[in-house]
């Protein structure tokens, strides 16, 4: 079981790493506002299909 | 047509037949400022708002918030200094508050929209504050452009001063967050090595691995005590300090010494370590008090609403008549000040020179614009209608109505009853209870068997820790506000959930929040061959170039040229040319001077607008501030959960005794001052009543505050909304209603939690004194608790919630496909 001298320091830095992550993103802004991206996921894919769709139906008109 | 306008989902007026194209299909708007405000944003290709948004847009200002003129005193040097920050890029940025911006779907439009105007560098729209921060090239573009930009889709900009308490909200926010991972990570790290150890214990285990498992547990726990748990340590001093022990003193007691007598068993040797149980017991406090601070920071999301009522500039006459802009705050009593047609009065003065109509209804409720002549007095933040007004200053600053008002309304919240105060009463007595038990059981063990007496006294600490119970209120209270929101009701104060579950009596007031709070057509008759909505054409281009506010009610429609040769004639109405033909609109006996004909009696009340050519009457208007419509419909509910309902108006008696008589509602009060409202609310709660106030204007701002729970309209006045404990969205009152029941829901899940939390920690104190539950158990026992108790609350959030959930989101995006 020795194995335990090295594997536990190890997922101790990896857990290290993982707060100063953390803690970066939480000085960047980005837990400030946890609501509005779940929407814009959302609408900037719509509006990309609609924007496509749009030109699709020009198209369509422009060869007709 | 019924549906009510596609843009702001306010009712169609009769004769307007506007429409916007969206996806071939025609859909009807209400007015013109609807009308280019849709436009622009289908045109930009940005159409996906309108599935995504849960609530109607703002009402634009007609052409008035889109027009860069309005904001032309925004790039101004002198007045950008307070609240334009220049880095070093020679970028500016700013804060801005946006009225209307209440949902995720229209800070992503504005965001859209404006990330790609020329000059913009960054735009980030934050709705859950109502902020926007926006950094721009200032050789590129003026801010004024960018601010009428959000203007034209409707959410009015207004420029915020870099305020100390918002960026606290922030850091707090964020140190939260912080403490809040690390005693998560180090609680998870910790139980995990305490697993290995159970294991050791039970199966024999390497003395050195032994050690060495207590060294690494060591190690995660003390930035998990020391650092996320400082805020509780610190709290228990305050407490300490202040001899009013609360829930800081025995978790901070029950933390420290668990770490302390684990340290010294580590180094020193003994049976057991109790890291993995602390870090846990952190973790949980941390979470309850992690919910507590989201609540509060909503309630702080509108702010500096008196600031936003006086202009930031006003324009000064200084000798020989020379016009200079000054900021609002350098005015001085005696200054003589130029107050143009649009503009707001900067501070309280008397009419020197011009004659102007001037609409107060912000103020005093009334709702008919004031006539104001040489000698009249005129009080800063009304805004002046009609014709440029030179006015001598009078009252600045502290002096003046504005800050009277803001005055009465920090008095009432002083008043407000405080809840909170007994609770701590109740904390305070538990606590001490829990000390001296703990104490108690610490002696007896200590005489029976010592090496049992600090655990079994841990293990009741942390086992009595009111985890549960303080979290039963904050979590509850959470969900019932975040399902009002869905219904179209943001709480905006912490308590005023609680106290509209047992609300007694509503106080209504009158313009603006049963009503409309504008003049619009309510009834068209045609008289002639001509058909009504010709009639309101010919109407509409006639009173374009008014400023009267009945002409108001005629601006839905331009789709005709302005009428030529308009006179307007005091006291009886406005004529004019239109394709060579003369008519005449205004009061019934001057304009059927025109074509000669007898009066009418039918339009004699002086509720009618006649309108005429020289060959007859054409039509007939009736103009009024229009109830809303569904009113009716939310006054009877309310009534009928058994609640006394009475209006309150600043207004005449005559109107609010009508609308009181449409309504159904008894008891109405005409003509109140503010200081006469807080009075009558007073008395009611002297006879035990619990008032819910709903209004919108600055004179129920103080009202609204004094009332046990109160709501603004969120048409209404920014001030009013702050000084409210909920805002409803939309102008709905049937949306009150809704929340009147889920608030009764949610005290229900309340006292189920606190009766859950109760009796969890009165049977485990006897357990744990009798040495039955090791601490580990206990932490996992307060844990599960606490599960239940959140679980519990969560109840709240799930069936019929309006808005956008999730399904709905998706089932837009497969209708979007079909289509």
């Amino acid at each position: 079981m020795n194995i335990l001298f090295v594997s536990i320091p190890i997922s101790l830095v990896l857990l290290a790493l993982g707060v100063w992550a953390f803690f970066w993103a939480v000085r960047s802004g980005q837990y400030d506002d946890l609501d509005s991206p779940a929407y814009s996921i959302l609408l900037d894919e719509e509006t990309e299909r609609r924007q496509h769709q749009r030109k699709d139906n020009d198209d369509q008109q422009g060869d007709s | 047509m019924n549906e009510g306008c596609f843009h702001c989902g306010e009712p169609v007026p009769s004769g307007v037949t506007l429409t916007v194209n969206l996806d071939g299909a025609a859909r009807a708007v209400c007015c013109t400022g609807c009308q280019a405000v849709a436009n622009t944003i289908i045109d930009s290709g940005l159409d996906a708002f309108y599935q995504f948004r849960p609530e109607p847009a703002g009402r634009p200002e007609m052409d008035a918030d889109a027009d860069p003129s309005r904001y032309t005193s925004f790039d101004e040097p002198r007045v950008q200094k307070d609240f334009v920050h220049h880095s070093a890029e020679g970028l500016c940025e700013a804060n801005l508050l946006l009225d209307n911006l209440y949902c995720a779907a229209c800070g992503w439009l504005i965001e859209r929209s404006l990330e790609d105007a020329p000059g913009v560098e960054e735009i980030r729209v934050n709705p859950a504050s109502g902020r926007a921060l926006l950094r721009w090239d200032p050789n590129a573009v003026r801010l004024s452009r960018l601010m009428a930009h959000m203007g034209r889709l409707g959410y009015k900009p207004n420029p915020v001063l870099p305020e100390a308490t918002q960026s606290q909200a922030i850091r707090e926010r964020r140190s939260a967050m912080r403490r809040l991972i690390v005693a998560g990570l180090g609680m998870m790290q910790a139980m995990m090595f305490a697993v290995g150890l159970y294991f050791g214990q039970h199966y024999g285990m390497d003395p050195v691995h032994e050690q060495f498992l207590r060294l690494v547990s060591l190690l995660v726990a003390t930035p998990v005590v020391l650092y996320a748990g400082l805020p509780i340590f610190i709290g228990a001093i305050r407490d300490l300090r202040n001899a009013s022990p609360g829930m800081d003193v025995p978790v901070a007691l029950a933390i420290g010494t668990g770490y302390g007598a684990s340290v010294w068993v580590t180094f020193m040797g003994g049976a057991e370590i109790y890291f993995d149980s602390i870090t846990m017991f952190t973790f949980f406090l941390l979470v309850a008090r992690y919910v507590e601070m989201a609540a509060r920071h909503r309630a702080n999301a509108t702010t500096d609403a008196l600031a936003q009522l006086v202009p930031t500039t006003a324009i000064r006459l200084n000798e020989g008549s020379q016009e200079q802009e000054v900021p609002s705050g350098d005015l001085q009593v005696g200054d003589r000040v130029l107050v143009r047609s649009g503009a707001t009065v900067p501070a309280d003065g008397t009419v020197v020179r011009g004659h102007s109509s001037v609409d107060e209804s912000m103020l005093t409720g009334e709702s008919d614009p004031q006539q104001r002549g040489v000698g009249a007095r005129v009080v800063g933040g009304s805004i002046n209608i009609h014709r440029s007004l030179e006015i001598a200053i009078e009252h600045v600053g502290q002096d003046t109505m504005v800050s009277h008002i803001g005055r009465l309304l920090r008095r009432a919240q002083a008043q407000r009853p405080m809840l909170a105060r007994l609770a701590d009463q109740v904390a305070r007595w538990f606590v001490t209870v829990v000390l001296i038990a703990a104490a108690t059981v610490f002696a007896l063990w200590w005489h029976v068997d010592p090496a049992l007496a600090f655990p079994i006294t841990l293990a009741m600490l942390v086992a009595t820790c009111p985890c549960a119970l303080s979290l039963a209120t904050p979590t509850a209270l959470a969900a019932g506000t975040n399902r009002m929101a869905g219904d179209g009701l943001l709480v905006t104060r912490p308590d005023a959930l609680e106290t509209l579950a047992k609300v007694t009596h509503v106080v209504l007031d009158k313009t603006g929040t049963l009503t409309e709070g504008r003049l619009s057509v309510v009834e068209t008759q045609a008289l002639g061959t001509l058909p009504s909505h010709e009639a309101y054409r010919i109407a509409a281009a006639l009173e374009h170039h008014s400023e009267h506010p009945i002409a108001r009610a005629f601006r839905e429609d331009s789709s005709m040229r302005p009428a030529e040769d308009t006179e307007v004639i005091r006291g009886a109405g406005i004529q004019g040319r239109i394709n060579g033909r003369r008519y005449r609109m205004g009061k019934p006996d001057w304009v059927v001077e025109l074509p000669g004909t007898a009066p009418d009696p039918r339009f004699e009340d002086g509720a009618w607008i006649l309108l005429a050519d020289a060959s007859g009457p054409l039509a007939a208007f009736r103009v009024a501030d229009r109830i809303r419509p569904e009113a009716r419909e939310s006054i009877d509910t309310m009534q009928a959960l058994g609640m006394a309902v009475e209006i309150a108006s600043g207004d005449a008696p005559a109107p609010v005794g009508d609308a009181a008589k449409q309504l159904g509602i008894a008891t109405w009060h005409a003509r109140m001052s503010p200081e006469d409202k807080l009075a009558r609310l007073r008395t009611l709660q002297q006879n035990n009543a619990v008032i819910l106030m709903v209004g919108d204007g600055i004179n129920d701002a103080p009202v609204l505050a004094g009332a046990n729970v109160s709501a603004a309209l969120n048409e209404g006045t920014a001030l009013a909304q702050t000084s409210a404990g909920m805002i409803l969205l939309g102008g709905r009152l049937n949306r009150l209603a809704t929340g009147l029941t889920t608030a009764r829901r949610t005290r229900r899940i309340i006292q189920q939690n606190l009766a859950l939390s109760a009796c969890y920690n009165a049977s485990m104190l006897p357990l744990a004194a009798a040495g039955f539950v090791p601490p580990w158990l206990a932490a996992i026992g307060m844990t599960l608790s606490s599960v239940v108790v959140v679980l519990n609350a969560r109840r709240l959030n799930s069936p019929l919630r309006r808005g956008v959930t999730r399904p709905d989101a998706l089932r837009a995006l497969e209708g979007g496909t079909s289509a």
